[in-house]
């Protein structure tokens, strides 16, 4: 593979736990094989703090629940040419969904109030807007393809990335699921 | 009770009518009762007891049609004056009216009989609607009611009865379009000993009224179309589903019950013969699908008010299991009629496919909305502009509504067709059981859309998938599109929503739900992009998905 | 309504039918379904609200298949074959409607997998996997619902109930108790216990269970279960029916 121009990849996790990026950890060894045909230019693994125009792949992690989620997921479709929503809360919402039964209010409440140890108070500055409610992020913007689990396995990744690396597109219903 | 027993009645009845000089009818149907009817009855019927003559005849009938001109008063004499017609009549015209019978007429209140919406009319369903007293027996046999039965069941076999109705090409009235000749002859050739006749007058689609006219006016024709029924099919119980919300109707279907009973028309041994025919009421609690025939049944089982898979058809296992003819009140009341006059007599009426007359409930803007029969492949135009009296206000028409939440809008282009169950289908609409909903200019076809998919989603029992979730989901995208706050990617959705609503719910109700999205699509597709909001962000993303 | 038994008992007198399922050519039982005459032959329709041993129910709408010479789609749980019938089970269009029934099932109520007690041992669950279906179009509808916890051993969470009614039909057929039932309409529809009330205080429940065994979701569980750890032990049914067939 070597003088074959390597391929551009960005990630990044809005609401989420950022398992899915620890999984993509889990790669372990992989990573060196993938770092061979891979440029990683904008992620939260790497210090790049501009995500490039023209990247060809995108990988978001996460629901998007704030104001700044909905930018993040504009900007990677407006610069990603692919783009996958990696892992259950990207997908379906997930667990950061789990709050749209509630008034804002009441999750405000119980976030910062409740079950504050000291200082209870609503954060008045520095944090997003949230969002009436977290939605997945193809219900914000255009995704083409979709990794579920919760964390997809380290192994659900390597097979996804080796078959877009080969220029097919994969089915990841076939190594990994909803809740996995 | 035999024909001459039944001639001698019609006749004396007749003959009483005959000695009265003026006759008064004013409608009582619900429309004009809830715009002071009864006042103007009472009113009217004081003056004439009071009168030292004694020679008019003042009755309260059914439904006269025009209900948008109500209430309304029509004065006859037994000699050849002309009817005249009153519109909006109040209680304190009575004394005007009355007078009127001899002082000649009250102009002011003039309704003219000339209008189309009267002469282009063709009445056999609506025959005896505002001529005779619904609550009287008597009236309906002096028209020449319960003389079909009486024939039929002493006379004719019950092939005879069902050669008839198939001979006369009727189709179901209740939106199907099924053969009523073919459903009759499915039950009647079934060997089971226990069957069931049911009318189904759970009439609900928003705007429609046919049924509760025909019961409030003419109750008794339904019961004899379903005493005729079940001699052709065989059946010995009958039962009457009706809807609450129809005090009236009920009120008046249980005095006909008792009346035709206690005449020997119904129970047991009807005409002394060993037929039996025995009519029950049921009530229904107010749930549209509960107008599905699967439904219906299980609700008169005491069952939740859910449809089940066909096959087995109610014709093959039906109310408890055994062989039920279901039609609708309209399908019912053109039976008489039919034995009357003959299978060959209604087939010349209306179209090759379509034979027959249909009743249309007239609504939404249009000058005269009321109750109309018409002869099927009438076009829509002669139905809107001649009998309908066109859009007021100067307005431009712009669609047509037929067949309720299960139907669809048709545009001007589709007003020359004519009217039958396979035009409309084939336009994307359906004949549906005669709701008939005029539109103007001013009205928004999304927002027609969404009310009639607001509708379903209230209405759906909840028993399948598709229909459950699936008339919430198309509901919120019409509701998202309509305040303009819906992408392409909305409306895409809402298409492919609508393929699956349709191909997969399990009864009519869900089937049928985006056909008021897709007729309105077919042929309003801008004004639901006009409310379009594009976001490049949420195209759909080309095929290609090479650059990576 | 009288509805046939899902396994009909031997009845003397059935003619075997021909048929064509997916081209191939299968012998059945007049009185069979599309469904067990494709099961006995290895085709594998997907189901949901079926389950063998209870009366169809025809609701999901998963087991969809094209009949040939007919415009409608049929059940194939509800529909007996017929001689010369060509069904098609499996086709682009079928896939399609399948993925859209579940995609309208997840997003109707909460059916967030990964902190579900049924996590792993849910039919929805491997259903959506085994169609394909890996995102939900719609959006989410995100309607609470109730959680009932008042029985000493079973909980029922209706957030994650589709509907299906196994329960209400293993009580009343099998158990013979009619607990359960469904009540209100459209997607405000829920399974209750006793005319609504408190499954704890109800007083027609004998506790057998049967119910919490045969619910395909994590709406009916034991309680004291947490994430994945909510077995269900369907295999009573199967095994109740024949013995009492053959009694």
């Amino acid at each position: 593979m070597s003088g074959a121009p390597k391929i551009t990849l960005a990630t990044a996790w809005l609401d989420g736990c950022s398992g899915c990026h620890m999984s993509f950890l889990d790669l372990d060894e992989r990573l060196i094989e993938l770092a061979e045909k891979v440029t990683i230019v904008y992620s939260p693994i790497v210090d790049t703090k501009e995500l490039p125009a023209g990247t060809d792949v995108g990988i978001l992690e996460g629901s998007v629940s704030t104001e700044e989620d909905l930018h993040k997921a504009r900007m990677f479709r407006e610069r990603c040419k692919f783009l996958i929503s990696l892992g259950d809360c990207a997908v379906s919402g997930n667990v950061p969904s789990m709050r749209n039964t509630y008034d804002l209010d009441d999750v405000f409440d119980r976030a910062f109030i409740e079950n504050a140890q000291a200082q209870p108070q609503r954060p008045s500055e520095s944090l997003p807007t949230l969002l009436d409610t977290a939605i997945p992020i193809h219900h914000a913007v255009a995704v083409d393809l979709f990794v579920q689990g919760c964390p997809p396995p380290a192994d659900a990744i390597w097979f996804v990335l080796t078959e877009l690396l080969a220029g097919r597109t994969p089915d990841p219903t076939q190594v990994t699921r909803f809740g996995a | 009770m035999n024909l001459h027993e039944l001639q001698v009645v019609a006749a004396e009845a007749n003959a009483k009518a005959n000695a009265q000089k003026r006759c008064v009818r004013v409608c009582m149907a619900a429309s004009c009762q809830s715009s002071g009817a009864g006042g103007v009855l009472k009113g009217l019927k004081s003056l004439a007891s009071s009168d030292a003559d004694h020679d008019v005849c003042v009755k309260g009938v059914g439904c006269m049609g025009l209900c948008s001109a109500g209430p309304l008063v029509r004065v006859s004499s037994a000699d050849d004056t002309p009817d005249r017609l009153y519109q909006h009549v109040q209680e304190k015209d009575a004394k005007e009216l009355f007078a009127s019978v001899d002082d000649g007429p009250v102009e002011r209140l003039a309704c003219s009989t000339d209008l189309p919406f009267f002469t282009r009319q063709k009445r056999i369903v609506l025959e005896n609607s505002g001529e005779i007293d619904p609550e009287q027996i008597d009236d309906y046999i002096a028209a020449g009611g319960y003389e079909p039965l009486v024939r039929a069941v002493t006379e004719m076999a019950p092939y005879d009865v069902l050669r008839n109705v198939t001979e006369s090409g009727l189709r179901g009235r209740g939106g199907g379009g099924y053969p009523a000749g073919l459903k009759w002859t499915t039950v009647a050739r079934s060997p089971e000993p226990d069957k069931y006749v049911i009318c189904n007058a759970d009439e609900g689609d928003p705007g429609a009224f046919m049924d509760r006219a025909v019961l409030e006016s003419d109750p008794h024709r339904v019961l004899e179309g379903m005493a005729l029924a079940a001699y052709a099919v065989g059946a010995q119980y009958g039962y009457i589903y009706i809807r609450a919300e129809y005090p009236l109707a009920v009120e008046r279907l249980e005095k006909a019950i008792k009346q035709a009973t206690k005449r020997g028309l119904l129970g047991h041994h009807i005409c002394d013969t060993p037929f039996s025919f025995e009519v029950e009421i049921r009530l229904g609690a107010g749930a549209f699908v509960c107008g599905e025939e699967t439904a219906l049944i299980a609700s008169i089982e005491g069952q939740r008010g859910q449809p089940n898979p066909r096959p087995p058809y109610p014709a093959d296992e039906g109310l408890w299991g055994c062989p039920t003819l279901i039609n609708n009140v309209e399908t019912l009341a053109n039976i008489p009629a039919i034995m009357r006059e003959g299978g060959e007599w209604f087939r010349s009426i209306g179209t090759e496919s379509s034979a027959g007359t249909k009743v249309f409930a007239l609504a939404g803007r249009i000058t005269h909305t009321g109750l109309i029969e018409v002869p099927m492949g009438i076009t829509l135009r002669e139905i809107i502009e001649e009998i309908g009296g066109g859009i007021p206000e100067g307005r431009k028409f712009k669609a047509v509504q037929t067949g309720g939440p299960s139907g669809g809008c048709l545009p001007e282009e589709h007003l020359d067709m004519p009217v039958d169950y396979d035009t409309l289908r084939s336009a994307g609409s359906i004949m549906g059981s005669g709701g008939m909903i005029v539109m103007d200019e001013t009205s928004s076809m999304v927002e027609v859309a969404r009310y009639f998919m607001e509708f379903c989603m209230t209405e759906s029992c909840g028993k399948c998938v598709p229909c459950r979730a699936g008339t919430a989901q198309m509901y919120e995208l019409l509701d998202k599109i309509a305040t303009s706050t819906g992408t392409p990617a909305d409306l895409q959705l809402l298409e492919q929503l609508c393929e699956v609503v349709q191909a997969c719910s399990l009864c009519g109700l869900g089937q049928t739900a985006p056909n008021p999205v897709l007729s309105t699509l077919r042929y309003f597709r801008h004004e639901y992009g006009e409310k379009l909001r594009p976001d490049p962000l949420l195209q759909p993303v080309a095929a290609e998905r090479n650059g990576k | 309504m009288a509805r046939h038994p899902a396994t009909p008992a031997a009845a003397p007198k059935v003619r075997v039918v021909t048929l064509k399922i997916d081209g191939h050519d299968i012998g059945a039982r007049e009185d069979e379904t599309i469904l067990n005459a494709a099961n006995d032959n290895g085709i594998r329709i997907p189901t949901l609200c079926y389950l063998e041993g209870l009366s169809e129910w025809g609701a999901c709408r998963m087991c969809v298949v094209e009949v040939a010479g007919s415009p409608k789609l049929m059940t194939a749980c509800s529909t007996r074959v017929a001689e010369g019938m060509e069904v098609t089970t499996n086709s682009d269009r079928l896939q399609r409607y399948r993925r859209t029934i579940l995609e309208l099932l997840f997003a109707e109520r909460n059916h967030i997998c990964s902190v579900c007690v049924s996590n792993g041992h849910c039919e929805l669950q491997s259903l959506a996997r085994a169609c394909g279906m890996d995102h939900v179009r719609v959006p989410y509808r995100n309607a609470a619902y109730a959680v009932d916890s008042s029985h000493d051993l079973f909980r029922i969470d209706q957030n994650r109930c589709i509907l299906c009614t196994r329960c209400v039909r293993v009580c009343d057929e099998i158990e013979g108790a009619h607990t359960w039932d469904v009540m209100g309409r459209g997607v405000d529809s829920q399974v209750i216990t006793d005319l609504n009330q408190p499954w704890g205080q109800s007083t027609s429940c004998t506790g057998c269970s049967k119910c919490v065994q045969v619910c395909p979701t994590g709406a009916l569980v034991k309680k004291g279960t947490a994430a994945g750890e909510m077995e269900k032990q369907g295999g009573f049914l199967p095994y109740l029916t024949e013995m009492r067939g053959n009694r």
